[in-house]
């Protein structure tokens, strides 16, 4: 909608409607609208805390907004990446979301970029806007952006999310403000990093989450930040749902915004490396065939349930996994539960086949060596693939999750 | 010797360490040993496995070592004492995801009545009654 700028050039006439309901608070008024109309905003990441948050700075009337995202809409993202849709599953998130927020608010200029960011491309990606928005899934891209936002002198609202959980920082804020390195100098090791595929995420946290990245960044732009650097914690069965937290001040000898010097160069960085090696493809990794008599197919799993009588197929997923799709006659034995006391679940007639059986095929190796471990003459196999392959090879109407 | 009632909340994941309890209300004595020794676990005082509400028996081998000739040194309790006392007493599994040396392993921040612990002396800040401590693990999901 353009029905051309008034006299004094500030907004559009239908600005006025359009944002009046925002301008008439006090505090924002037409200054603030201006100053959102004049800004640009780089989300990086399209998904549950991009969605969101772009939603949000589109109908508020951020002038520019570039979105960063090199993945492809997936049926299993409609849950909480609420800009995609049914019709755009297998387009570029980046695309799609440009799209969406176009629908919302033509006025605004968006730029979709589908390139992965990396070390190389960084900063001129991100050199044009006067604010970061970090809406990714992991710890190497989010050191890069904490790096490249203290280069380039650009507050950095980051946000994060798994389970029940959301966490909200803003980095490099003002001259103070502490740098995603000062708060964690060393990476966390990445076993200890799940995606949301693994752990799970209610899609209204990365909401709420999302939208209150929107909410600080329009805050910083419109001059209605105090400025104090905090820690935002959520937590949607926890008591307080929300608690504010003060966080330390800049560190003088952080690598990265200290006064010392460069310690590292982002462009020569291997974030990857840094935080310690690749994430694991357990899809892959599940597939592996294994040492011989360690492994069954799936295959061979059910030509075994088929003739054998005297077999024990243990499931060693979470109870709450198991309660949503299981093999008939398979035993829930959670695999905590089971390397606790292998030896308590060893059927008294140590001739009977154990089968073991997992989501993808990992954990169901670890648990099947456990049972080995306890008597090397125990006739143990775990299902290569797990249930994944089960509903891939013999039972499509088995569910994947 | 007086006990200090904290309450001690885990988050970001590393509530699964804990038995899954996210808030845990713990009595430790307002007078620890300074060498970072948890009283030893024996036939008199039992570790609790995954309840942690009863509060640890001050008597015993605490009184022991606080009282002890020779190498009877004390400081009052500290977030250190605490750290080590969640691991050794508290923790049900992979403590290398708790700890790592002498500190919190990295990725996990912790806070003290609200305010990052390194505004607040860090292992070194003397625990008050009913101070609240929270250890939280970074997310990294989006």
């Amino acid at each position: 909608m353009d029905t051309g700028p008034t006299k004094d050039g500030l907004l559009h006439t239908s600005d006025y409607l359009r944002y009046g309901r925002q301008m008439i608070l006090d505090g924002f008024g037409l200054e603030g609208q201006v100053k959102l109309q004049r800004s640009s905003v780089v989300v990086v990441g399209a998904g549950g805390l991009g969605c969101p948050a772009l939603q949000y700075l589109a109908a508020a009337g951020v002038g520019r907004i570039g979105i960063i995202d090199h993945d492809k809409v997936e049926l299993s993202n409609l849950q909480r990446q609420i800009l995609h849709s049914e019709q755009t599953i297998g387009q570029q998130k980046a695309r799609s979301a440009a799209e969406a927020i176009q629908r919302t608010n033509s006025n605004v200029q968006v730029n979709p970029v589908t390139e992965m960011l990396n070390p190389l491309n960084a900063i001129s990606l991100l050199q044009s806007y006067d604010v970061i928005l970090d809406c990714t899934d992991n710890a190497p891209t989010r050191y890069l952006l904490s790096d490249t936002a203290v280069r380039l002198g650009k507050p950095l609202v980051s946000g994060a999310a798994q389970k029940y959980e959301g966490q909200l920082y803003i980095y490099n804020l003002g001259k103070d403000g502490p740098c995603y390195r000062c708060i964690f100098p060393k990476p966390p090791a990445s076993q200890t990093a799940g995606t949301c595929e693994e752990t799970g995420i209610l899609g209204v946290v990365t909401g709420i989450i999302g939208n209150m990245q929107a909410l600080e960044t329009i805050k910083l732009i419109t001059g209605l930040h105090d400025g104090n650097a905090t820690l935002l914690l959520f937590s949607a069965i926890g008591s307080p749902a929300f608690r504010t937290i003060k966080l330390r001040a800049r560190k003088p000898t952080c690598p990265a915004c200290g006064q010392g010097e460069m310690s590292h160069i982002i462009e020569e960085t291997d974030y990857i490396t840094f935080c310690g090696g690749a994430r694991p493809n357990w899809l892959e990794q599940g597939l592996m065939t294994g040492s011989p008599g360690e492994r069954i197919s799936v295959e061979d799993l059910r030509r075994e349930m088929d003739v054998q009588e005297g077999y024990l197929l243990i499931d060693v997923r979470p109870r709450t996994e198991f309660g949503i799709c299981h093999l008939s006659g398979s035993k829930s034995i959670p695999l905590s539960e089971l390397l606790a006391e292998p030896a308590v679940y060893l059927p008294t007639n140590h001739s009977t086949k154990i089968f073991v059986l997992c989501r993808l095929g990992n954990d169901s190796q670890i648990a099947a060596q456990a049972l080995r471990d306890l008597d090397p003459s125990l006739d143990v196999r775990d299902v290569v693939g797990g249930l994944r392959a089960w509903s891939q090879h013999i039972d499509p109407q088995f569910p994947i999750y | 010797m007086s006990t200090i009632t904290v309450k001690v909340e885990f988050g970001g994941g590393l509530e699964l360490l804990f038995g899954n309890k996210r808030v845990h209300s713990i009595s430790l004595p307002s007078s620890v040993p300074t060498d970072g020794t948890i009283a030893p676990s024996n036939s008199e005082t039992p570790p609790p496995a995954k309840s942690d509400d009863p509060p640890l028996p001050i008597n015993g081998p605490i009184r022991d070592l606080t009282n002890g000739p020779g190498e009877a040194k004390t400081k009052p309790l500290d977030v250190q004492y605490l750290m080590h006392y969640l691991r050794t007493r508290l923790l049900t599994e992979r403590p290398e995801l708790f700890m790592e040396g002498d500190t919190v392993r990295p990725g996990i921040l912790v806070l003290i009545n609200d305010t990052d612990w390194e505004l607040e002396g860090e292992g070194a800040y003397e625990i008050s009654d009913g101070d609240d401590i929270v250890f939280i693990s970074t997310l990294h999901g989006g």
